[in-house]
């Protein structure tokens, strides 16, 4: 039998109920995380990448609910069962969380070394002095130079890069499980984003910490992660191992992200274009999500949701073209593209 | 500086370009410095050619590109358009040039005016220049809308109606509106998804094919700049470092910065063998720039040495057609004379990494 996951999502939805309706942003999504593993989840936005991981922390502000069927079960306990005050226990202690932009994450008024000192000082009940002490070594820990001079700085002080690295110094004090980067690099420069990815590799070698990393870049996805999650339109749409799914995507969606992007190569040419766009969440297309965008798309695509049908050893994907691959040697022009209307 | 131009008269030149941003200080508010965000750059751009002008954030691109439009007033340096002398131009006269050389900015959200029909903004441009009045500007607007990939109907509807993509398409409908020979694109496809981004970088070729427009496409994706650039221009720290074509300096990058900068490009394949250059610390400000070559505090190059925190880097002819700033990379006319008498200790050599083959 194989070990307990770290981390099991089960069946988790959650929907925005607004005046406009339901928005099922994440509709039925399950996975899990093994200790010291890297997973990632790709997609576009609005796929329901980023509502998922802040569903994992159970930070869903109003409107939006976890809907009754969901299960999240974390270290065999199950979290949304769980009250306000030991779920906040977990958050910070087990899980803990980098954004996309840490200057808005950060407190401008507090020196870096003071935030980073209050944590230890709240969960563990440190001196001043130990807390700060604890708080320059994490700052040497994650790369920062002169950390006991720039524990004194404040967040406005520090370069995109440093607050991202003073971000993932704040998560780390409490040595999570679990760390959840969503979009860590996405608004940083390509060589910092490579000090960033090295400084999370580092760690994850260093300590047995799980990454959950949320990016819509299939080349960082390429290089940071062990397994690749794909979402589409509030669901998973195919999940393989890295390699596998670089050398053989299955879904039709994978398969046009991947041709989508400009590489050494396509100079010049036309690139391969998904049509159309992603559809709204409170209407998701009947049967395939996918169908009106899809080159291979057939009567049954509109009409039967497809399951995750398994493909491989790990490798699933939610595409009636598992049991009808010869549908694949006939591409044809997408419903989206006839409509004539670009995204 | 000069460069040897490949055509006769290029569509647009740039010689020298500066702008400076005055820092204030104090109760008085004197000016106290000068932030160089342009600090004397030159280049060509031919009739129907793309210059890709790439690097970090904060190293002057989007200023350059606003100051070759003067939309933004250089400080310094020369900007000839089609045969005339820009800086030159008073007011009116600049309007009338404006026809021809047109922007497309990253967030056409923030470029539109949500109180106008996209029809109405698309129109504006063949307002102001006389270019069509009542139906036939409708017909026009209609025109431009399917060219661009949109539905006649759409130009009734507000920009908020629209998607990411299709705003994009709309300020692409705008600046085509006046029939411009030349486009600055910045940073164009940088705010889109994947499957989109294609999208609209096929509509930018296929529009260039169709009109002979000439790209400024101003990028931090170098990606995006190999894929539809003809040459590329990579900017540190207000300065032009490297200037090739795009098929060369993708090959063979010779600025030790370009190296590192294209080895950090995450490469979408698992099995990809990579030499990452992990780059040390940040860009420095460019307020306080570093002496010599801006580069040198983070520079990889073997042979760095006392000389390269003094000389600055003229940009050099380092083989046909490929221009770069670096007195150790092999051939540099930076003497080794003079190089010793700057402290350098390591002779020039020539380093090419290799590059991560996908």
């Amino acid at each position: 039998m194989t070990p307990r996951p770290l981390l099991s999502v089960q069946e988790l939805r959650t929907y925005f109920r607004t005046s406009a309706g339901v928005a099922r942003a994440v509709d039925g999504v399950s996975f899990s995380i093994a200790a010291n593993e890297s997973v990632g989840v790709v997609g576009e936005s609005g796929c329901g990448k980023s509502v998922t991981s802040l569903s994992l922390l159970r930070l869903i502000q109003r409107p939006g609910t976890i809907e009754p069927g969901s299960k999240i079960e974390f270290e065999g306990t199950d979290l949304l069962s769980l009250d306000d005050e030991s779920m906040r226990k977990i958050r910070g202690n087990r899980i803990a969380m980098i954004f996309q932009e840490p200057m808005t994450a950060l407190n401008p008024v507090f020196t870096v070394g003071a935030q980073l000192a209050e944590v230890p000082r709240v969960h563990e009940s440190l001196s001043r002095r130990d807390a700060w002490a604890r708080a320059v070594e994490m700052l040497g820990t994650v790369g920062i130079p002169d950390p006991a001079e720039r524990a004194h700085a404040y967040p406005h002080q520090l370069s995109g890069g440093m607050r991202q690295r003073v971000m993932i110094g704040m998560a780390l004090m409490l040595s999570p499980a679990l760390l959840i980067a969503d979009e860590p690099t996405t608004a940083l420069d390509v060589t910092i984003q490579a000090q960033i990815l090295e400084l999370l590799a580092e760690l994850r070698a260093r300590t047995s910490m799980s990454v959950l990393l949320i990016t819509h870049d299939l080349g960082v996805v390429a290089e940071s992660t062990s397994r690749v999650i794909v979402m589409y339109a509030g669901e998973i749409v195919e999940q393989a191992g890295v390699r596998e799914l670089f050398a053989k995507p299955h879904h039709p969606y994978t398969e046009g992200l991947m041709a989508a992007m400009p590489r050494a190569g396509t100079k010049r040419e036309r690139l391969t274009v998904i049509p159309g766009a992603v559809p709204s969440p409170y209407e998701w297309p009947g049967g395939c999500r996918f169908h009106e965008r899809c080159p291979y798309a057939w009567e049954r695509c509109e009409r039967e949701h497809p399951p995750l049908y398994e493909i491989g050893a790990g490798h699933v994907s939610r595409c009636h073209l598992a049991v009808e691959p010869e549908r694949r040697a006939t591409p044809h022009l997408p419903l989206a593209a006839r409509a004539g209307a670009g995204a | 500086m000069t460069l040897d131009t490949p055509a006769a008269s290029p569509l647009l030149s740039v010689r020298d370009l500066t702008k400076y941003f005055p820092i204030t200080g104090g109760v008085m508010r004197r000016v106290v410095g000068a932030v160089r965000a342009v600090d004397g750059i030159s280049f060509d751009v031919a009739q129907g050619e793309t210059l890709g002008l790439v690097g970090e954030s904060g190293c002057g691109k989007t200023t350059a590109g606003r100051a070759i439009l003067r939309l933004i007033e250089p400080t310094s340096g020369e900007i000839h358009f089609d045969g005339e002398d820009v800086r030159a131009l008073a007011k009116e006269p600049l309007r009338k040039l404006r026809r021809r050389m047109q922007i497309v900015f990253q967030d056409p959200f923030s470029s539109l005016n949500p109180r106008m029909t996209v029809g109405a903004s698309v129109r504006e441009g063949l307002t102001i220049h006389r270019l069509a009045e009542g139906s036939a500007a409708d017909a026009r607007v209609r025109q431009l809308l399917e060219e661009v990939g949109l539905r006649p109907e759409h130009a009734s509807r507000y920009p908020h109606e629209f998607s990411g993509g299709q705003r994009q398409r709309v300020g692409i409908a705008r600046a085509l509106a006046v029939e411009p020979k030349f486009i600055v694109c910045d940073e164009p496809v940088s705010a889109l998804d994947v499957s989109v981004q294609a999208q609209v970088i096929n509509l930018l070729q296929d529009l260039q094919r169709a009109h002979g427009l000439a790209y400024l496409f101003i990028a931090h994706d170098l990606s995006v700049v190999e894929h539809i650039a003809d040459r590329v221009a990579v900017m540190y720290l207000g300065r032009i470092v490297e200037l090739a074509n795009a098929d060369d300096l993708y090959a063979m990058p010779l600025m030790p910065y370009t190296q590192a900068l294209l080895s950090a490009i995450p490469v979408p394949d698992p099995e990809a063998k990579r030499a990452r250059i992990v780059l040390r610390g940040d860009v420095p400000s460019p307020a306080n720039p570093p002496s010599g070559c801006p580069f040198h505090p983070r520079c990889q190059h073997p042979q760095k040495d006392a000389a390269c925190s003094v000389i600055v880097p003229p940009l050099e002819l380092k083989e046909p057609h490929h221009w770069a700033a670096c007195i150790k990379q092999l051939p540099t006319r930076v003497s080794w004379e003079e190089q010793q008498a700057a402290g350098a200790t390591k002779p020039p050599e020539r380093i090419v990494p290799i590059r991560a083959t996908a």
